[in-house]
Protein backbone atom coordinates (compact mmCIF):
# COMPACT_ATOMS: atom_id res chain seq x y z
CA UNK A 1 0.00 0.00 0.00
CA UNK A 2 0.92 3.66 -0.87
CA UNK A 3 2.51 5.80 2.22
CA UNK A 4 -0.08 7.80 3.65
CA UNK A 5 -0.81 9.76 6.89
CA UNK A 6 -3.62 8.73 9.38
CA UNK A 7 -5.39 11.55 11.68
CA UNK A 8 -8.66 10.48 13.98
CA UNK A 9 -10.68 13.00 14.76
CA UNK A 10 -12.97 12.76 17.76
CA UNK A 11 -14.99 16.14 16.56
CA UNK A 12 -17.36 16.75 13.59
CA UNK A 13 -15.77 20.33 13.37
CA UNK A 14 -12.26 19.09 13.37
CA UNK A 15 -13.01 16.07 10.66
CA UNK A 16 -14.72 18.73 8.62
CA UNK A 17 -11.57 21.00 9.00
CA UNK A 18 -8.85 18.60 8.37
CA UNK A 19 -10.61 17.22 4.82
CA UNK A 20 -11.12 20.48 3.81
CA UNK A 21 -7.42 20.20 3.67
CA UNK A 22 -7.38 17.79 0.37
CA UNK A 23 -6.02 14.59 -1.14
CA UNK A 24 -7.43 12.95 2.00
CA UNK A 25 -10.48 10.17 2.44
CA UNK A 26 -12.68 9.54 5.08
CA UNK A 27 -12.48 5.83 6.59
CA UNK A 28 -15.12 4.23 7.90
CA UNK A 29 -15.77 0.33 8.32
CA UNK A 30 -12.22 0.31 5.80
CA UNK A 31 -13.77 -2.57 3.59
CA UNK A 32 -13.88 -0.91 0.34
CA UNK A 33 -11.01 2.21 0.87
CA UNK A 34 -8.69 -0.15 2.40
CA UNK A 35 -9.09 -2.74 -0.96
CA UNK A 36 -8.80 0.45 -2.98
CA UNK A 37 -6.09 1.83 -1.82
CA UNK A 38 -4.22 -1.73 -1.94
CA UNK A 39 -4.65 -1.77 -5.37
CA UNK A 40 -3.59 1.82 -5.91
CA UNK A 41 -7.51 2.93 -7.41
CA UNK A 42 -6.75 5.34 -4.42
CA UNK A 43 -4.14 7.20 -3.11
CA UNK A 44 -4.83 9.60 -0.78
CA UNK A 45 -2.35 11.38 1.69
CA UNK A 46 -3.93 11.36 4.57
CA UNK A 47 -6.93 8.95 5.83
CA UNK A 48 -9.10 10.45 8.28
CA UNK A 49 -11.01 7.62 10.55
CA UNK A 50 -14.27 8.93 10.92
CA UNK A 51 -15.33 6.45 13.87
CA UNK A 52 -14.30 8.36 16.93
CA UNK A 53 -16.83 11.51 16.00
CA UNK A 54 -19.68 10.66 17.91
CA UNK A 55 -22.69 11.99 14.88
CA UNK A 56 -21.33 9.48 13.20
CA UNK A 57 -21.73 6.31 15.84
CA UNK A 58 -25.36 7.19 16.57
CA UNK A 59 -27.95 5.23 16.07
CA UNK A 60 -31.10 6.32 17.34
CA UNK A 61 -35.35 6.18 16.55
CA UNK A 62 -38.26 7.74 17.94
CA UNK A 63 -41.51 8.49 16.52
CA UNK A 64 -40.18 11.02 13.98
CA UNK A 65 -37.74 8.41 12.38
CA UNK A 66 -34.54 6.99 12.43
CA UNK A 67 -31.35 8.12 12.39
CA UNK A 68 -28.44 6.30 11.20
CA UNK A 69 -24.55 7.78 11.69
CA UNK A 70 -22.73 7.06 8.37
CA UNK A 71 -20.20 5.06 10.29
CA UNK A 72 -22.23 2.56 12.16
CA UNK A 73 -21.70 -0.78 11.10
CA UNK A 74 -23.50 -3.30 9.23
CA UNK A 75 -23.26 -5.22 12.19
CA UNK A 76 -25.22 -2.86 14.58
CA UNK A 77 -27.84 -2.40 12.31
CA UNK A 78 -28.64 -5.90 12.07
CA UNK A 79 -29.15 -6.27 15.87
CA UNK A 80 -31.32 -3.21 16.17
CA UNK A 81 -34.48 -4.13 17.35
CA UNK A 82 -36.01 -1.39 15.78
CA UNK A 83 -34.84 -1.48 12.73
CA UNK A 84 -35.47 -5.30 12.13
CA UNK A 85 -39.17 -4.80 12.49
CA UNK A 86 -40.12 -1.09 11.12
CA UNK A 87 -36.79 -0.89 8.85
CA UNK A 88 -36.87 -4.64 7.77
CA UNK A 89 -35.42 -3.28 4.27
CA UNK A 90 -32.35 -2.08 6.01
CA UNK A 91 -32.01 -5.47 8.11
CA UNK A 92 -32.30 -7.25 5.13
CA UNK A 93 -29.53 -5.26 3.22
CA UNK A 94 -26.95 -4.74 5.68
CA UNK A 95 -26.97 -8.48 6.26
CA UNK A 96 -26.08 -9.82 3.21
CA UNK A 97 -23.22 -7.43 2.14
CA UNK A 98 -19.73 -8.80 2.13
CA UNK A 99 -19.85 -11.55 4.86
CA UNK A 100 -20.38 -11.92 8.81
CA UNK A 101 -16.52 -9.96 9.00
CA UNK A 102 -17.47 -7.19 6.77
CA UNK A 103 -20.52 -6.34 8.47
CA UNK A 104 -18.89 -6.37 11.85
CA UNK A 105 -16.93 -3.50 10.10
CA UNK A 106 -18.69 -2.24 6.96
CA UNK A 107 -20.85 0.76 7.42
CA UNK A 108 -24.10 2.17 5.23
CA UNK A 109 -22.38 5.84 4.76
CA UNK A 110 -19.36 3.87 3.30
CA UNK A 111 -22.05 1.45 1.18
CA UNK A 112 -23.12 4.59 -0.08
CA UNK A 113 -20.05 6.99 -0.50
CA UNK A 114 -18.48 4.22 -2.52
CA UNK A 115 -21.58 4.56 -4.61
CA UNK A 116 -21.24 1.69 -6.32
CA UNK A 117 -24.30 1.12 -9.07
CA UNK A 118 -25.16 -2.56 -6.88
CA UNK A 119 -24.66 -0.74 -3.81
CA UNK A 120 -26.70 -3.35 -1.39
CA UNK A 121 -27.88 -0.46 1.30
CA UNK A 122 -28.91 2.13 -1.56
CA UNK A 123 -32.17 0.38 -3.05
CA UNK A 124 -33.59 -0.19 0.49
CA UNK A 125 -32.70 3.20 1.55
CA UNK A 126 -34.65 5.13 -1.23
CA UNK A 127 -37.76 2.74 -1.07
CA UNK A 128 -37.48 3.94 2.80
CA UNK A 129 -37.17 7.86 1.71
CA UNK A 130 -33.72 7.93 3.20
CA UNK A 131 -32.03 11.84 3.63
CA UNK A 132 -28.12 12.07 3.71
CA UNK A 133 -27.05 14.65 6.51
CA UNK A 134 -24.49 16.30 4.73
CA UNK A 135 -21.35 18.32 6.82
CA UNK A 136 -18.94 20.57 5.10
CA UNK A 137 -16.95 24.06 5.08
CA UNK A 138 -20.06 25.92 4.53
CA UNK A 139 -22.14 24.23 7.18
CA UNK A 140 -24.90 21.04 6.69
CA UNK A 141 -27.33 20.20 3.91
CA UNK A 142 -29.40 17.49 3.35
CA UNK A 143 -29.85 15.38 0.47
CA UNK A 144 -33.10 13.17 -0.94
CA UNK A 145 -30.91 9.55 -1.50
CA UNK A 146 -32.80 9.66 -5.12
CA UNK A 147 -30.29 13.20 -5.37
CA UNK A 148 -26.79 11.53 -4.10
CA UNK A 149 -25.54 9.45 -6.61
CA UNK A 150 -24.60 11.20 -10.08
CA UNK A 151 -22.65 8.25 -11.31
CA UNK A 152 -20.91 5.08 -10.80
CA UNK A 153 -19.02 5.61 -7.96
CA UNK A 154 -19.63 9.49 -7.87
CA UNK A 155 -21.54 11.25 -5.73
CA UNK A 156 -22.41 14.93 -4.68
CA UNK A 157 -20.19 15.38 -2.25
CA UNK A 158 -18.06 18.27 -2.49
CA UNK A 159 -14.56 18.74 -0.94
CA UNK A 160 -14.42 18.63 2.33
CA UNK A 161 -17.66 17.41 2.84
CA UNK A 162 -18.81 14.37 5.06
CA UNK A 163 -22.06 11.96 5.12
CA UNK A 164 -23.04 12.64 8.52
CA UNK A 165 -25.96 10.48 8.96
CA UNK A 166 -28.71 9.41 7.10
CA UNK A 167 -32.62 9.75 8.69
CA UNK A 168 -35.67 7.92 7.31
CA UNK A 169 -39.40 8.59 8.62
CA UNK A 170 -40.65 6.85 10.88
CA UNK A 171 -42.87 4.53 8.56
CA UNK A 172 -47.34 4.49 8.25
CA UNK A 173 -48.92 2.24 10.15
CA UNK A 174 -49.64 -0.89 8.20
CA UNK A 175 -45.75 -0.55 6.71
CA UNK A 176 -43.44 -3.09 5.29
CA UNK A 177 -40.72 -3.14 3.20
CA UNK A 178 -37.74 -5.81 1.68
CA UNK A 179 -34.55 -5.83 -0.22
CA UNK A 180 -33.88 -8.50 -2.22
CA UNK A 181 -31.37 -9.70 -5.00
CA UNK A 182 -29.98 -11.68 -7.67
CA UNK A 183 -26.82 -13.22 -7.21
CA UNK A 184 -25.59 -16.23 -8.87
CA UNK A 185 -24.05 -17.87 -5.86
CA UNK A 186 -25.63 -18.42 -2.03
CA UNK A 187 -23.85 -15.65 -0.23
CA UNK A 188 -21.24 -13.30 -0.46
CA UNK A 189 -21.49 -11.90 -4.32
CA UNK A 190 -22.16 -8.45 -5.93
CA UNK A 191 -26.13 -7.99 -6.82
CA UNK A 192 -26.77 -8.38 -10.06
CA UNK A 193 -30.27 -7.06 -9.42
CA UNK A 194 -31.22 -5.55 -6.39
CA UNK A 195 -34.51 -4.19 -5.41
CA UNK A 196 -36.06 -2.54 -2.25
CA UNK A 197 -39.46 -1.98 -2.13
CA UNK A 198 -41.77 -0.17 0.78
CA UNK A 199 -45.67 -0.49 0.44
CA UNK A 200 -48.36 0.91 3.23
CA UNK A 201 -51.42 -0.13 3.53
CA UNK A 202 -55.02 1.01 4.38
CA UNK A 203 -56.71 0.16 7.05
CA UNK A 204 -58.39 -3.51 5.70
CA UNK A 205 -55.26 -4.10 4.80
CA UNK A 206 -56.14 -4.71 0.93
CA UNK A 207 -55.63 -1.68 -0.85
CA UNK A 208 -51.97 -0.25 -1.29
CA UNK A 209 -52.00 4.28 -0.03
CA UNK A 210 -48.10 4.45 -0.33
CA UNK A 211 -45.47 2.78 -2.22
CA UNK A 212 -41.39 3.60 -3.10
CA UNK A 213 -39.33 1.15 -5.19
CA UNK A 214 -35.40 1.39 -5.50
CA UNK A 215 -33.08 -0.52 -8.35
CA UNK A 216 -29.68 -1.32 -7.93
CA UNK A 217 -26.90 -2.37 -10.80
CA UNK A 218 -29.41 -1.95 -13.41
CA UNK A 219 -28.26 1.47 -14.26
CA UNK A 220 -25.15 3.79 -13.74
CA UNK A 221 -26.27 4.83 -10.28
CA UNK A 222 -28.74 3.36 -7.99
CA UNK A 223 -32.77 4.52 -9.04
CA UNK A 224 -35.59 5.30 -7.48
CA UNK A 225 -38.87 3.77 -10.04
CA UNK A 226 -41.27 6.09 -9.24
CA UNK A 227 -42.95 5.54 -12.64
CA UNK A 228 -43.55 1.67 -11.11
CA UNK A 229 -44.75 2.80 -8.16
CA UNK A 230 -47.40 4.84 -9.47
CA UNK A 231 -48.51 1.49 -11.15
CA UNK A 232 -49.20 0.45 -6.79
CA UNK A 233 -50.74 3.45 -5.01
CA UNK A 234 -54.40 3.61 -4.85
CA UNK A 235 -54.56 -0.23 -6.50
CA UNK A 236 -55.71 -3.24 -4.68
CA UNK A 237 -52.63 -5.53 -3.20
CA UNK A 238 -52.62 -7.95 -6.33
CA UNK A 239 -50.27 -10.51 -8.02
CA UNK A 240 -51.64 -8.48 -11.38
CA UNK A 241 -50.70 -5.41 -9.89
CA UNK A 242 -47.46 -6.73 -8.34
CA UNK A 243 -46.55 -7.66 -12.11
CA UNK A 244 -48.06 -4.45 -13.34
CA UNK A 245 -45.32 -2.64 -11.36
CA UNK A 246 -42.90 -5.11 -11.98
CA UNK A 247 -43.30 -4.35 -15.79
CA UNK A 248 -43.01 -0.38 -15.66
CA UNK A 249 -39.76 -1.46 -13.17
CA UNK A 250 -38.17 -2.86 -16.31
CA UNK A 251 -38.86 0.43 -18.59
CA UNK A 252 -36.89 2.32 -15.93
CA UNK A 253 -33.67 0.36 -16.25
CA UNK A 254 -30.44 1.41 -18.58
CA UNK A 255 -28.32 -1.91 -17.26
CA UNK A 256 -25.44 -3.06 -18.67
CA UNK A 257 -24.14 -6.54 -20.54
CA UNK A 258 -21.13 -7.78 -18.38
CA UNK A 259 -19.96 -11.21 -16.77
CA UNK A 260 -22.19 -11.11 -14.16
CA UNK A 261 -25.45 -10.75 -16.65
CA UNK A 262 -26.44 -9.36 -20.14
CA UNK A 263 -28.97 -6.94 -20.68
CA UNK A 264 -32.15 -8.64 -21.58
CA UNK A 265 -31.26 -10.58 -17.99
CA UNK A 266 -31.40 -7.91 -16.00
CA UNK A 267 -34.31 -6.55 -17.21
CA UNK A 268 -35.85 -9.60 -16.63
CA UNK A 269 -34.80 -10.24 -13.18
CA UNK A 270 -35.43 -6.26 -11.89
CA UNK A 271 -39.71 -7.06 -12.50
CA UNK A 272 -38.96 -10.59 -11.35
CA UNK A 273 -38.01 -9.18 -8.11
CA UNK A 274 -40.25 -6.57 -8.02
CA UNK A 275 -42.99 -8.53 -7.98
CA UNK A 276 -41.61 -10.88 -5.54
CA UNK A 277 -40.30 -8.08 -2.83
CA UNK A 278 -43.64 -6.76 -3.01
CA UNK A 279 -45.30 -9.84 -2.17
CA UNK A 280 -43.23 -10.04 0.84
CA UNK A 281 -43.43 -5.95 1.79
CA UNK A 282 -47.24 -6.73 1.45
CA UNK A 283 -47.19 -9.81 4.02
CA UNK A 284 -45.18 -7.83 6.33
CA UNK A 285 -47.01 -5.18 6.36
CA UNK A 286 -49.68 -7.23 7.20
CA UNK A 287 -47.61 -8.76 9.92
CA UNK A 288 -47.37 -11.88 8.43
CA UNK A 289 -43.85 -12.17 7.77
CA UNK A 290 -41.27 -10.17 9.21
CA UNK A 291 -37.36 -10.65 8.40
CA UNK A 292 -35.69 -13.46 8.94
CA UNK A 293 -31.97 -13.56 9.75
CA UNK A 294 -29.57 -16.72 9.18
CA UNK A 295 -27.38 -14.94 12.56
CA UNK A 296 -28.55 -15.36 15.58
CA UNK A 297 -28.67 -12.31 17.65
CA UNK A 298 -26.63 -12.66 20.82
CA UNK A 299 -28.97 -13.73 23.27
CA UNK A 300 -26.71 -15.31 26.43
CA UNK B 1 7.86 8.44 5.11
CA UNK B 2 5.02 9.53 7.45
CA UNK B 3 5.86 9.12 10.87
CA UNK B 4 5.43 5.75 12.97
CA UNK B 5 2.49 5.58 15.39
CA UNK B 6 2.52 3.39 18.97
CA UNK B 7 -0.46 1.03 19.19
CA UNK B 8 -1.36 -0.13 22.70
CA UNK B 9 -4.14 -2.87 22.75
CA UNK B 10 -4.42 -6.09 23.97
CA UNK B 11 -3.81 -9.35 21.97
CA UNK B 12 -4.95 -12.74 23.73
CA UNK B 13 -5.08 -11.10 27.01
CA UNK B 14 -1.83 -9.45 27.15
CA UNK B 15 -1.16 -5.87 27.05
CA UNK B 16 0.97 -4.87 23.92
CA UNK B 17 2.42 -1.57 22.66
CA UNK B 18 4.19 -1.45 19.42
CA UNK B 19 4.84 0.31 16.65
CA UNK B 20 3.33 0.72 12.92
CA UNK B 21 2.98 2.61 9.99
CA UNK B 22 -0.38 4.36 8.86
CA UNK B 23 -0.23 2.01 6.07
CA UNK B 24 0.08 -1.45 7.29
CA UNK B 25 -3.05 -3.64 8.36
CA UNK B 26 -3.63 -5.14 11.22
CA UNK B 27 -2.71 -8.82 9.41
CA UNK B 28 0.59 -7.46 8.62
CA UNK B 29 1.11 -6.01 12.12
CA UNK B 30 0.17 -9.46 13.71
CA UNK B 31 2.59 -11.19 11.40
CA UNK B 32 5.20 -8.94 10.52
CA UNK B 33 6.02 -6.77 13.52
CA UNK B 34 4.76 -9.02 16.27
CA UNK B 35 5.93 -12.45 15.03
CA UNK B 36 2.80 -13.65 15.17
CA UNK B 37 1.99 -15.91 12.14
CA UNK B 38 -0.92 -18.14 13.14
CA UNK B 39 -3.00 -15.60 11.22
CA UNK B 40 -2.53 -16.34 7.54
CA UNK B 41 -2.89 -13.84 4.64
CA UNK B 42 -4.60 -15.84 1.66
CA UNK B 43 -6.28 -12.87 -0.60
CA UNK B 44 -5.27 -10.01 1.19
CA UNK B 45 -8.93 -7.85 -0.35
CA UNK B 46 -11.57 -9.46 2.31
CA UNK B 47 -12.66 -12.30 0.63
CA UNK B 48 -10.94 -15.40 1.85
CA UNK B 49 -11.47 -14.57 5.71
CA UNK B 50 -8.19 -17.10 6.36
CA UNK B 51 -6.99 -13.64 8.24
CA UNK B 52 -9.99 -13.59 10.55
CA UNK B 53 -9.32 -12.15 13.93
CA UNK B 54 -11.99 -11.36 16.69
CA UNK B 55 -11.64 -7.70 17.44
CA UNK B 56 -13.48 -6.13 20.11
CA UNK B 57 -15.75 -9.29 19.92
CA UNK B 58 -16.29 -9.05 16.65
CA UNK B 59 -15.12 -11.57 13.87
CA UNK B 60 -12.90 -9.36 11.44
CA UNK B 61 -11.16 -9.57 8.02
CA UNK B 62 -7.51 -8.28 9.45
CA UNK B 63 -6.27 -7.29 5.86
CA UNK B 64 -9.09 -4.83 5.73
CA UNK B 65 -8.35 -3.55 9.29
CA UNK B 66 -5.50 -0.90 9.76
CA UNK B 67 -3.63 -1.63 12.64
CA UNK B 68 -3.69 2.26 13.86
CA UNK B 69 -7.42 1.46 14.24
CA UNK B 70 -6.81 -0.74 17.33
CA UNK B 71 -5.18 1.27 19.42
CA UNK B 72 -7.29 0.70 22.91
CA UNK B 73 -8.87 -2.27 21.59
CA UNK B 74 -8.99 -5.65 22.46
CA UNK B 75 -7.65 -8.42 19.54
CA UNK B 76 -7.54 -12.21 19.95
CA UNK B 77 -5.44 -14.55 17.54
CA UNK B 78 -5.44 -17.87 16.71
CA UNK B 79 -2.44 -17.73 19.07
CA UNK B 80 -4.97 -17.44 21.99
CA UNK B 81 -6.97 -20.40 21.32
CA UNK B 82 -5.10 -23.47 23.03
CA UNK B 83 -4.67 -23.65 26.43
CA UNK B 84 -1.00 -24.23 27.29
CA UNK B 85 -1.01 -27.85 27.46
CA UNK B 86 -3.90 -28.97 25.14
CA UNK B 87 -5.82 -27.79 21.91
CA UNK B 88 -9.10 -26.27 22.49
CA UNK B 89 -12.60 -28.51 21.90
CA UNK B 90 -12.79 -26.90 18.78
CA UNK B 91 -9.20 -27.29 17.51
CA UNK B 92 -9.50 -31.14 18.37
CA UNK B 93 -13.02 -31.35 16.44
CA UNK B 94 -11.05 -29.88 13.28
CA UNK B 95 -8.13 -32.76 13.97
CA UNK B 96 -10.99 -35.65 14.41
CA UNK B 97 -13.15 -34.85 11.64
CA UNK B 98 -10.36 -34.10 9.23
CA UNK B 99 -11.78 -30.61 8.76
CA UNK B 100 -7.91 -29.30 7.37
CA UNK B 101 -5.87 -30.35 5.11
CA UNK B 102 -3.11 -27.83 3.90
CA UNK B 103 -4.23 -25.91 7.03
CA UNK B 104 -3.86 -22.34 5.42
CA UNK B 105 -7.87 -21.34 5.94
CA UNK B 106 -7.93 -23.47 9.58
CA UNK B 107 -7.00 -20.46 11.85
CA UNK B 108 -9.92 -18.29 10.15
CA UNK B 109 -12.23 -20.58 9.94
CA UNK B 110 -11.29 -21.45 14.08
CA UNK B 111 -11.75 -18.16 15.19
CA UNK B 112 -14.70 -17.51 12.65
CA UNK B 113 -16.41 -20.68 14.41
CA UNK B 114 -15.17 -19.25 17.93
CA UNK B 115 -17.42 -15.95 17.07
CA UNK B 116 -20.40 -18.53 15.64
CA UNK B 117 -20.66 -20.63 18.93
CA UNK B 118 -20.44 -17.58 21.43
CA UNK B 119 -23.68 -16.02 20.36
CA UNK B 120 -25.24 -19.20 18.79
CA UNK B 121 -23.95 -22.54 20.74
CA UNK B 122 -26.34 -24.62 18.91
CA UNK B 123 -26.88 -23.51 15.03
CA UNK B 124 -28.03 -25.20 12.63
CA UNK B 125 -26.36 -26.52 9.66
CA UNK B 126 -27.65 -23.42 7.85
CA UNK B 127 -26.56 -21.32 10.06
CA UNK B 128 -23.21 -22.69 10.47
CA UNK B 129 -22.74 -22.73 6.70
CA UNK B 130 -24.02 -18.97 6.72
CA UNK B 131 -21.77 -17.40 8.82
CA UNK B 132 -18.56 -19.77 7.44
CA UNK B 133 -19.47 -18.28 3.74
CA UNK B 134 -16.73 -15.63 3.88
CA UNK B 135 -13.82 -18.17 4.91
CA UNK B 136 -12.56 -20.07 1.80
CA UNK B 137 -11.37 -23.33 1.71
CA UNK B 138 -9.44 -24.77 -1.48
CA UNK B 139 -8.72 -28.52 0.04
CA UNK B 140 -11.78 -29.55 2.42
CA UNK B 141 -15.06 -29.36 0.35
CA UNK B 142 -16.16 -27.55 3.25
CA UNK B 143 -18.47 -30.75 4.88
CA UNK B 144 -16.14 -31.49 7.36
CA UNK B 145 -15.63 -28.40 8.54
CA UNK B 146 -19.30 -28.30 9.09
CA UNK B 147 -19.18 -31.40 10.82
CA UNK B 148 -16.45 -30.08 13.38
CA UNK B 149 -18.54 -27.04 14.20
CA UNK B 150 -21.31 -29.34 14.91
CA UNK B 151 -19.24 -31.72 16.62
CA UNK B 152 -17.46 -28.47 18.82
CA UNK B 153 -21.30 -27.20 19.99
CA UNK B 154 -22.05 -30.75 20.78
CA UNK B 155 -19.71 -31.46 23.04
CA UNK B 156 -19.71 -28.05 24.39
CA UNK B 157 -23.38 -28.84 25.66
CA UNK B 158 -26.56 -27.09 24.38
CA UNK B 159 -27.38 -23.82 25.91
CA UNK B 160 -28.95 -23.29 29.40
CA UNK B 161 -32.85 -23.56 29.36
CA UNK B 162 -34.33 -20.60 28.67
CA UNK B 163 -31.29 -18.72 27.25
CA UNK B 164 -32.36 -18.19 23.60
CA UNK B 165 -35.67 -16.76 24.36
CA UNK B 166 -36.92 -20.12 22.27
CA UNK B 167 -34.57 -19.59 19.31
S1 LIG C 1 -6.41 -12.48 3.57
FE1 LIG C 1 -7.90 -11.31 4.56
S2 LIG C 1 -9.72 -12.08 3.74
FE2 LIG C 1 -8.23 -13.10 2.58
S1 LIG D 1 -7.34 -26.89 4.16
FE1 LIG D 1 -6.37 -26.06 2.43
S2 LIG D 1 -7.52 -24.28 2.05
FE2 LIG D 1 -8.61 -25.21 3.60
Amino acid sequence: MHDFEYECPRTLADAVAILAKGDSRPLAGGTDLIDHMRTGRFRPALVVDVKKIPELGLLESNDKGLRIGAAVSCFRLQSSATVRDQYSAIADAVSIIGSVQVQSRASMGGNLCTSGPAADSAPALLALSAQCVIAGPKGNRTVPLEQFFTGPGKNVLQAGEILVEITCPAPAPKSGSNYRRFIPRNEMDIAVVGVGVSVTLDASGQTITAARIGLGAVGPTPILATEAAKKLIGKPATDENYKAAGEAARAQTSPIDDMRGTVEFRRHVTGVLVERSLREAVARARGESKYHSHVRIPCC
Amino acid sequence: MSRKRVVSCTINGSEQQFLCEPRQTLLSALRDTLDMTGTKEGCSNGNCGACTVVLDGRPVVSCLVLAVECDGSRVETIEGVAEPEKLAPVQNAFLENAALQCGICTPGFIMQTQALLKDNPNPTEEEIRFFLAGNLCRCTGYDKIVKAVQQTAETAGACKPGCCGGH
